[in-house]
């Protein structure tokens, strides 16, 4: 099948060119032209669980603040603690609205007491970079938006350190999970290598120079290296079910601006404790008023049949109590699953209820999430 | 992809290969394709009547689900009982994957589907080429 012609307002990383020689099939994703698979996305998904796959995430944003108080800066725009973190340490956290509600959820990066890096999603890179900006301004500091200065790239999977440990100066065993250093990958000198991912596997995300040249050099760098362990380049189709089966949110799904904090089940990422910050006077009133209503739960279909993102979950009686959030088959488990929100009271583990896909009531039950965990290390 | 110039094709990505007054159902190449990773196949019901352009299944990827339109109107005779074990035999082999047989109540019905040259124009103007 021919992929169909590049439409001009999408917009393309540097890895453009290379997505299409490999025959990847091409969506608009986020107003962003991205694989969404190469060779399928269930081999795609196998190899990450399995061995190692290698992702292109550049439509991912990378905002940059930096002076005296970038901290209380961050500790006012985000909901966890920053100042937990040391030097070279990352956390995962989310810039909330007044209400309560989700900007986006964000990756952040202490550089130096004085520079942190928020990784952002793609489809909210202007929205947050505007949010940050604006929220910032009291604080001494100075934002800036380096998401076009990077190519950035996910390697993911259990061989993913041995794959990256050919190409880099850095004892890959010394970066632990959540954690990040810098080193020459690819020759490429200060190259910063998070222990990150969004895929519930062991990996790296390396920031690589934006140029065409370097980005694809690196990605085939990386390729060449991954080979012996049967590495594929993976798309935002195997990004998806892997992050599914992991069940990490994916904003307009599991978190948006009409979905709170606690409703998201991200309460151990929000610390009310720290002090006020945006978003936290609205949770503190959700929590006195007796907490949400309404919880994401993971969701296994007992009977046939697959749920699908906004299909309607419903009661025993046939009144609708929520909706799926995501759903799909789950190809390392070869279940189908779905993330859905329901009523508190429907939310405890083993419930039935019943999600309608398409003409049919089909039914699920309520299971403990994650759907998947990693093995634990042997070593 | 070659598509087979004895089977005929709807608009709906469906192709049908006649034999006297039955005939064999399955989804192109292009419609693999476009779908990734097959996992499920829902068939009619053996003796089941299906209308020409009307839903008389589905079948689901990974990513999406889609439904299945007939090209034609009759009984169905049989289903592919394999592709509910293997429905990734379609993504190998499309146009060798039929879904279900039907036994035609007018085979005149398929002089109106598209043949192999007219579908691969078609499907040429979906792809924006």
């Amino acid at each position: 099948m021919s992929t169909p012609a590049i439409s001009p307002a999408l917009r393309k990383t540097a890895l453009n060119a290379v997505h299409r020689q490999l025959g990847a099939k091409m969506v608009d994703f986020g107003g962003w032209d991205m694989p969404v698979e190469y060779s399928g996305l269930i081999a795609e998904h196998m190899a990450v669980r399995t061995g190692v796959g290698l992702f292109d995430v550049s439509h991912m944003g990378d905002i940059q603040l930096r002076g005296p108080e970038s901290l209380d800066a961050i500790q006012h725009i985000c909901m966890n603690d920053a100042s937990k973190l040391q030097m070279g340490q990352a956390q995962y956290s989310a810039m909330l609205y007044p209400q309560g509600t989700f900007v986006d959820d964000v990756i952040v990066h202490k550089l130096s007491d004085n520079d942190y890096l928020i990784v952002i999603n793609a489809g909210t890179r202007e929205k947050d970079f505007g949010w940050v900006k604006s929220n910032a301004q009291k604080f001494h500091c100075h934002v800036s938006d380096y998401s076009d200065y990077y190519t950035q790239l996910a390697i993911q999977g259990p061989k993913a350190a041995e794959t990256l440990q050919k190409l880099t100066n850095v004892d890959l065993s010394t970066i632990k999970f959540y954690w990040f250093k810098w080193g020459t990958v690819c020759g490429l000198p200060n190259t910063l290598i998070a222990r990150t991912g969004y895929t519930g596997e062991d990996g790296f995300e390396i920031y690589v120079p934006s140029d065409e040249a370097t980005s694809k050099r690196v990605w085939d760098e990386v390729l060449k290296a991954g080979k012996e362990f049967g590495i594929v380049p993976c798309g935002l189709g195997a990004r998806n079910t892997l992050r599914l089966e992991s069940a990490l949110s994916l904003y307009g799904h599991e978190i948006s601006e009409t979905i709170n904090v606690f409703e998201a089940g991200l309460d151990r990422f929000c610390k009310l404790e720290k002090g006020p910050f945006i978003g936290s006077e609205a949770l503190q009133r959700v929590l006195a008023e007796g907490g949400p209503t309404r919880k994401l739960v993971g969701l296994e279909m007992i009977d046939r049949g697959i749920a699908r993102d906004g299909y309607g979950v419903f009661n025993e009686g046939g009144a609708q109590i929520g909706e799926v959030a995501s759903g799909s088959p789950a190809p390392f488990l070869k279940k189908n699953i779905a993330l859905a929100f329901v009523p508190r009271e429907h939310a405890a583990l083993d419930s039935e209820v019943f999600v309608q896909v398409r003409n049919t009531m089909v039914r699920a039950k309520v299971v403990p999430i994650p759907f998947y965990r990693r093995p634990k290390k042997q070593s | 992809m070659a598509y087979p110039a004895n089977y005929r094709y709807t608009r709906e990505h469906e192709w049908i290969e006649v034999y006297g007054k039955t005939g064999k159902v399955g989804i192109t190449d292009y419609a693999q394709n476009s779908l990734g990773d097959i996992v499920f196949v829902e068939s009619p019901k053996v003796g089941a009547a299906v209308k020409k352009g009307e839903i008389f299944g589905s079948v689901e990827s990974v990513k999406a689900v889609s439904d299945l339109y007939s090209p034609v109107t009759g009984t169905v005779t049989e289903v592919n009982e394999e592709l509910a074990s293997s429905p990734e035999k379609i993504n190998t082999a499309a146009h060798d994957s039929w879904i279900m047989k039907v036994e035609l109540s007018d085979p005149a019905e398929v002089d109106s589907l598209m043949t192999a040259s007219d579908y691969e124009k078609f499907i040429a103007e979906e792809t924006g080429h």
